[in-house]
């Protein structure tokens, strides 16, 4: 028997918080007007995700969500609002052709993609696999970046080395032209 | 099933990243400048990343394997995120604008 009956239930409690974090982070990021609140609902997202990892037994990608996503993606973007225009287009210089209709059938799209996966997922059979060959630990991270996926480990090395170049490249030829 | 035993459920995990996908989308359509678009994005590959975990948690027998793929999907974001962002801006200094709308014309 459990020295701490309710310790459970506060665990259950702490993973209802991350989720409700998540959804609340994805709501804020998609539905506000500006766009620096929806970059601040993308890093709240990214929190709540993170203690879902750790739920999943994964404190190392826990770490890496906060430390990749919200330290630095979340930086860049407003990096990027900063050094162009901050919000979505008024009303008196962008009318929305369509302003009953477009968001109901946007909102359509998106219920039914969130229904028909909700009821896959609910309705699927999630076997636990037989034998477990690996403990997940970060040991054993290291070790399978460094033996079976060595390949992609230095691909995408190679993928970040270009993609700062090219950043670079293209965000600075319109500067020499002047 | 115990409430109290929610988080070993495969199947809130999914949901939740059901919901994450349906937001992203939607966010995708409705989203009328480069950088909403871009966040939206974002959702998706968060989306991706929480299936990964979630399958890998409860059905893989190796438990890295998964780790190691949303780790990719994380290193291929921050690049997707770099190269967007220069290109957002090399537009908005040629365009004065980041709507969607104003990118109409091709150069030919």
């Amino acid at each position: 028997m459990n020295t701490f009956p309710f310790s459970d239930w506060l665990v259950a409690g702490i993973f209802v918080v991350c989720v409700a974090t998540t959804i609340t982070g994805a709501l804020i990021a998609a539905f506000t007007k500006r766009i620096i609140r929806s970059v601040a609902g993308l890093a709240v997202c990214c929190l709540g995700l993170a203690g879902l990892y750790y739920f999943l037994n994964s404190p190392f990608l826990a770490l890496m969500e906060i430390l990749i996503y919200i330290g630095a993606v979340c930086v860049t973007i407003i990096f990027g609002v900063m050094l162009t225009e901050p919000d979505e287009p008024t009303p008196e210089n962008f009318a929305r052709p369509y302003p009953v209709i477009a968001p109901l059938v946007s909102l359509a799209i998106a219920g039914g993609i969130f229904l028909g996966i909700a009821k896959l997922s609910l309705s699927g059979h999630w076997s636990a696999p037989a034998t477990l060959v690996g403990d997940g630990s970060v040991k054993a991270i290291g070790v399978a970046l460094l033996t079976t996926y060595s390949v992609p480990f230095e691909l995408i090395s190679l993928v970040l080395l270009v993609a700062i170049l090219g950043a670079l490249v293209i965000a600075r030829s319109g500067r020499t032209k002047e | 099933m115990n409430p109290a035993q929610i988080y070993s459920q495969p199947a809130v995990y999914l949901v939740v990243a059901a919901f994450l996908l349906a937001t992203g989308i939607y966010g995708l359509i409705r989203r009328r400048t480069l950088i909403g678009m871009l966040i939206s994005g974002e959702l998706i590959f968060a989306a991706a990343s929480l299936n990964f975990m979630a399958l890998n948690r409860f059905t893989a027998p190796d438990q890295s394997v998964g780790q190691i793929a949303v780790l990719f999907i994380m290193g291929l974001a921050a690049a997707e995120v770099a190269i967007t962002l220069s290109i957002i801006i090399a537009v908005y200094r040629n365009y004065r604008s980041i709507v969607s709308k104003d990118l109409n014309e091709l150069k030919g």
